[in-house]
């Protein structure tokens, strides 16, 4: 301990101490506020980066889904799509059939109608025509038979005869 | 740099070191060799005012006395190595084994640049356009180039696992510039404490004081209620205990930095005794076997001495961040 006190150097301690004093300050100035604050602004900037890469990342992704959102969405649309045309074309064609069938039916019922009425046409006429016939055949029989005047005479006390019983 | 540049600096070094030893050796030649390589170590773990090189090459450097209020300022030259008195303006100075000494009885207050300062004077010189130069880099680009690339992971080091975790997020910026300029300040130094040029500032007790006093203003000065309340007035223990725990806690606030002090300037200094006196061995034992040993385990331990140059500094900057951690921590009690 004697030792350490009488080699103890004012001078040099004098010199120590305004030397690095001296040295913090300067430095603390020129070299350490300088660096730190670059490596700082550079450490910063990397996690600005790498935040931005990550939010970038995230977005991306949120993007993906989207589209694949939207993608799937599109494809439920156009499945409803392709449903409902096709239901809308099954309806036209039954409703077309049906619209054939009632159609068809119509005219099928008219047919049916004309026909009769033409057939009863006939008939009337065909009737007609018979009964001209046989009245044309009745007078010929008649103008024949009442050729002679007995036969008249005949015919004529049947008539008679006929009368009294009823 | 690779391995082998420093393993041929590390063997270089040794060498002179050897050099510095065998000077000696040659200058006093009648002594005892034991007591010769004692003196040779006591020189070199002392401060000297001439930096000498080798025998041949040696620079004086500037006298700076104090003496009863006046400033006396000469060149070392003048003492030619400590044989002859020097006189100025009417006071008459001699060098005595390191120390210079007044004729009349005077005490002058020694100022002077000795060889300690003038490498405080290169380091504080090395650190400022070393990190100037690498903050101007940041300027141009993001990332560091050249020496910045080396340092900046050192610097983020002692940011991140030094400062951060013991002072805290909130507090560490007032600190990092101490932190910083304390760590590789000691580093610096002490690598240049294991160079040839037979300097070394980490052990004398003015530096590591210089630098435990800082830590311990910047605690005190920075220190919140919560810090001295725990000193004066240690909350939960019985009023009795904390009569008792003042003065003990008071205490503590100076055995803290004051360890700083001794461990520093211990480790270093050891670490020089033991390097040179394996190094002397090699005068003593004189022959193949043991000199080539005593190399060997030299370059061992020079080796191991690097890895201290860098401990010490680490250990020191780590300590006092936990000291600040300790000035500005808020406690939660009741």
């Amino acid at each position: 301990m004697d030792k350490l006190i009488n080699d103890f150097s004012v001078g040099l301690f004098f010199w120590q101490s305004l030397l690095f004093i001296a040295l913090i300050l300067l430095l603390k100035k020129f070299a350490w506020g300088p660096i730190l604050t670059a490596v700082e602004e550079r450490e910063d900037g990397i996690k600005d980066a790498l935040e931005a890469a990550e939010k970038a990342k995230a977005e991306m992704q949120a993007l993906n889904a989207d589209n694949e959102r939207i993608l799937a969405e599109a494809r439920i649309e156009r499945d409803a799509l392709l449903k409902e045309a096709r239901e809308i074309k099954d309806g036209i064609v039954n409703d077309a059939k049906e619209l054939a069938n009632t159609e068809a039916d119509k005219i099928l019922t008219t047919a049916k109608d004309q026909i009769n009425n033409e057939k009863m046409k006939a008939m009337t006429e065909l009737k007609n025509t018979v009964a001209t016939l046989s009245i044309d055949i009745a007078e010929k029989v008649l103008r024949s038979e009442l050729a002679d005047k007995k036969k008249q005479e005949d015919l004529v006390a049947n008539a008679l005869k006929e009368t009294e019983l009823n | 740099m690779n391995i082998k540049t420093i393993i041929f600096t590390i063997v270089i070094s040794v060498f002179s070191s050897l050099n510095i030893l065998a000077e000696e050796h040659m200058n006093h030649g009648d002594k005892d060799i034991k007591t010769e390589i004692k003196e040779t170590i006591a020189h070199h773990l002392m401060d000297s005012h001439d930096f000498v090189l080798t025998h041949d090459i040696s620079f004086s450097l500037p006298i700076i006395l104090y003496t009863d209020g006046n400033l006396d300022i000469f060149s070392s030259s003048n003492f030619h190595h400590g044989t002859t008195p020097h006189t100025v303006n009417g006071r008459t100075y001699s060098l005595d084994h390191g120390h210079i000494i007044e004729a009349s009885g005077l005490h002058p207050i020694d100022f002077s640049i000795t060889k300690n300062v003038t490498f405080i004077m290169i380091v504080f010189l090395i650190m400022l356009i070393m990190f100037t130069r690498m903050a101007k880099s940041y300027k141009k680009n993001a990332l560091p180039n050249g020496m910045g690339r080396l340092l900046e992971p050192i610097v983020l080091y002692i940011r991140d696992d030094i400062a951060i975790p013991n002072i805290g997020e909130k507090h560490y910026k007032k600190y990092m510039s101490y932190l910083l300029t304390v760590f590789f300040f000691i580093w610096i130094i002490n690598l240049f404490g294991l160079t040839p040029l037979g300097v070394n500032v980490t052990n004398n007790i003015a530096v590591t004081f210089s630098l435990a006093l800082i830590t311990y203003v910047l605690t005190t000065v920075t220190a919140n209620k919560s810090y001295w309340g725990h000193i004066f007035w240690m909350p939960g223990v019985p009023i009795p205990m904390k009569f008792i725990l003042a003065p003990i806690e008071l205490l503590g606030t100076i055995i803290k930095p004051f360890s700083l002090m001794i461990r520093l300037y211990a480790n270093i200094t050891a670490g020089h005794v033991v390097l040179m006196s394996i190094l002397g061995m090699i005068f003593i034992f004189k022959g193949w076997v043991g000199s080539s040993l005593s190399f060997g385990l030299a370059f061992a331990l020079s080796l191991l001495e690097l890895l201290v140059a860098a401990l010490q500094a680490y250990i020191f900057t780590m300590l006092s961040a936990l000291y600040f951690g300790a000035a500005v921590e808020e406690h939660h009690h009741e």
